[in-house]
């Protein structure tokens, strides 16, 4: 693992808001390539800590480096070369794919030939060509956060954040989408991702889970089992977490 | 099952525009049962507990609580029913105690008179009684939420999708509590994307696309799949799940496997054979010339997303 290039690099990261420490001390790295499950019950700091690697917030103290660039010093560098995606879908409901497409595509600077060639490519990936001219609204759930996934990889960052992407679609499209997730992380693309959905914690190469602001732990899930003494990532979590 | 029915909903259909949101759809509820409804986004939930809380009208069916009719007895269903909605809907500005006091006020009652059905949540949040409900976590959000549903002494709960959203512990423990609720005689029903949530129901409702796929105890579900289940895994992730495509009938080399979907750690497959220990041997035989190390293949029991996954629309209609 350490000799795989490091994509983020969290030292010492310390968040403060007030008199409330919502994270204390974070020491992780994620790896080129690498599926990272970021774990952690409501309110233990995971939001916190994604905002500041997205370049959104700035740490109290400590060294965020993500793809290159320290993100406290140069946040627009690394907003540059990362993409997002939110738990609901962050598309325009009334625009159409295309549009969706040119709209991301423009914000992140891509030329219009590139976005041309790239809206062709995700849209034939995922067979759904016909789409092309409909308004989001008209689209099925489980299309659009496909789109929404294909989207914030279509600059081709170096590390994708995927805040709950899976929430409230069927068991197949979930599926799918971490099908989907496996691609690109195996063409070189870090995924770093949230969810609520333990089995999905297993689809990750490794993960991290937060408590109270601090990670208490970190491994591959198989790992994080046999330390555990648990048979699944739910015991694991419930284990933790309570 | 032969306790009557108290909450029944007869050929119930809703349209939104072009979107069917529920063909047709008649279930009954016992009294006191926990009732759950499990389907992802667009199946349906929200527009029958809608219409159950007399909020939304049915374009053709009925639905009633004991002898009241959602549509002619409204104002006696709002008093009889609570309701949680699944986006946050209580006052921002207003503290804890105010939106409890005014929920309380609502229906001509008081905090202190229905205390007692409401303490076990109530306690949990009551140390920050002072606080706007606006600056309250998530999970503290949804404990006075339900906390305000509870106030007047409902006959009847309906919680929309209460644990969307929500950490896997905070899960569990919203359903003790509902546990609790269900003990005093409460009728709850209440909706999930989470399939692992069914299992925690007396009855449950598999919905998708406005369309009930099945009604049972989750038990009865399980039972009703059809097919041998194997769980398989070997030392490659990546490599069983292009061995393995997930789908229905996609291996050509077992027509038998009707469905092949990852679970977890491991992938599950159906077979429409009852020769269990040759199966394992074929797949066994396959993998292992696909380069796979570590093969484990082992029968097990389906669980309520196996048989969701099995009762699903083709995917082609998505």
């Amino acid at each position: 693992m350490s000799n795989r290039e490091k994509i983020i690099g969290v030292s010492h990261l310390v968040k403060k808001f007030g008199n409330f420490t919502a994270n204390n001390d974070l020491n992780f790295e994620v790896f080129k390539g690498e599926i990272f499950g970021f774990l952690g019950a409501n309110g233990a700091g995971k939001t916190t800590a994604i905002k500041i690697l997205c370049g959104l917030s700035s740490p109290t103290s400590g060294t965020v480096m993500v793809a290159g660039w320290d993100v406290g010093k140069y946040p627009d560098r690394v907003k540059e070369r990362i993409g997002y995606m939110s738990q609901r879908f962050s598309l325009y409901n009334d625009l159409t794919v295309k549009e969706n497409f040119r709209f991301y595509g423009g914000i992140y600077g891509l030329s219009a030939s590139a976005i041309k060639e790239r809206t062709s490519y995700f849209l034939k990936k995922l067979e759904m060509e016909q789409t092309r001219d409909m308004v989001l609204s008209k689209i099925p759930l489980g299309w659009k956060q496909k789109l929404a996934f294909s989207v914030a990889i279509m600059h081709d960052p170096q590390v994708v954040f995927l805040d709950e992407p899976t929430g409230g679609v069927d068991p197949i499209t979930r599926r799918q989408f971490w099908e989907l997730i496996y691609e690109t992380a195996h063409q070189g693309t870090t995924v770093f991702v949230t969810t609520h959905y333990m089995d999905e914690a297993e689809y990750c190469e490794r993960v991290s889970i937060m408590a109270e602001g601090r990670i208490v732990a970190l491994g591959t899930p198989a790992q994080l089992k046999e330390n555990y003494n648990a048979q699944t990532m739910n015991e694991v979590f419930v284990k933790i977490a309570r | 099952m032969t306790r009557p029915a108290f909450i029944r909903f007869n050929h119930i259909k809703k349209q939104y525009g072009t979107v069917e949101a529920l063909k047709d759809v008649s279930i009954d509820v016992i009294q006191g049962e926990l009732f759950g409804f499990i389907g992802p986004d667009g199946a349906g939930k929200t527009t029958l507990f809608r219409i159950l809380t007399s909020l939304v009208l049915p374009d053709a069916g009925s639905a009633f609580i004991g002898s009241l009719d959602v549509v002619k007895d409204y104002k006696k269903i709002r008093k009889s029913t609570g309701y949680m909605p699944g986006r946050f809907s209580l006052y921002s500005d207003l503290t804890v105690e105010e939106n409890l006091q005014f929920y309380a006020r609502i229906f001509k009652t008081s905090v202190k008179e229905n205390y007692d059905l409401i303490s076990d949540i109530y306690r949990q949040i009551e140390p920050f009684k002072k606080r706007r409900a606006g600056d309250l976590s998530g999970g503290m959000k949804q404990k006075l939420a339900l906390s305000c549903a509870l106030i007047h002494n409902p006959e009847v709960l309906v919680l929309d999708e209460p644990t969307t959203g929500v950490d896997a512990v905070s899960r569990m423990e919203f359903w003790e509590l509902l546990k609790k609720m269900q003990k005093k005689g409460i009728t709850i029903l209440v909706s999930t994307p989470y399939m692992d949530e069914a299992s925690l129901c007396d009855r449950v409702a598999l919905m998708e696309h406005g369309e009930l796929l099945a009604v049972d105890t989750p038990a009865c579900i399980e039972k009703s799949f059809t097919g041998n289940l194997l769980a398989v895994k070997s030392n490659q992730m990546y490599g069983l799940l292009s061995d393995l495509p997930a789908g229905r009938q996609v291996l050509e080399q077992f027509p038998d496997a009707t469905q092949v979907f990852r679970f977890g750690e491991f992938i599950h497959i159906t077979f429409q054979s009852e020769n269990t220990a040759g199966i394992i041997e074929d797949l066994t035989n396959y993998l292992k010339s696909k380069g796979h190390q570590e093969i484990q293949i082992s029968p097990i029991k389906p669980v309520i997303e196996d048989c969701f996954l099995a009762l699903m629309d083709q995917p082609a209609k998505r």
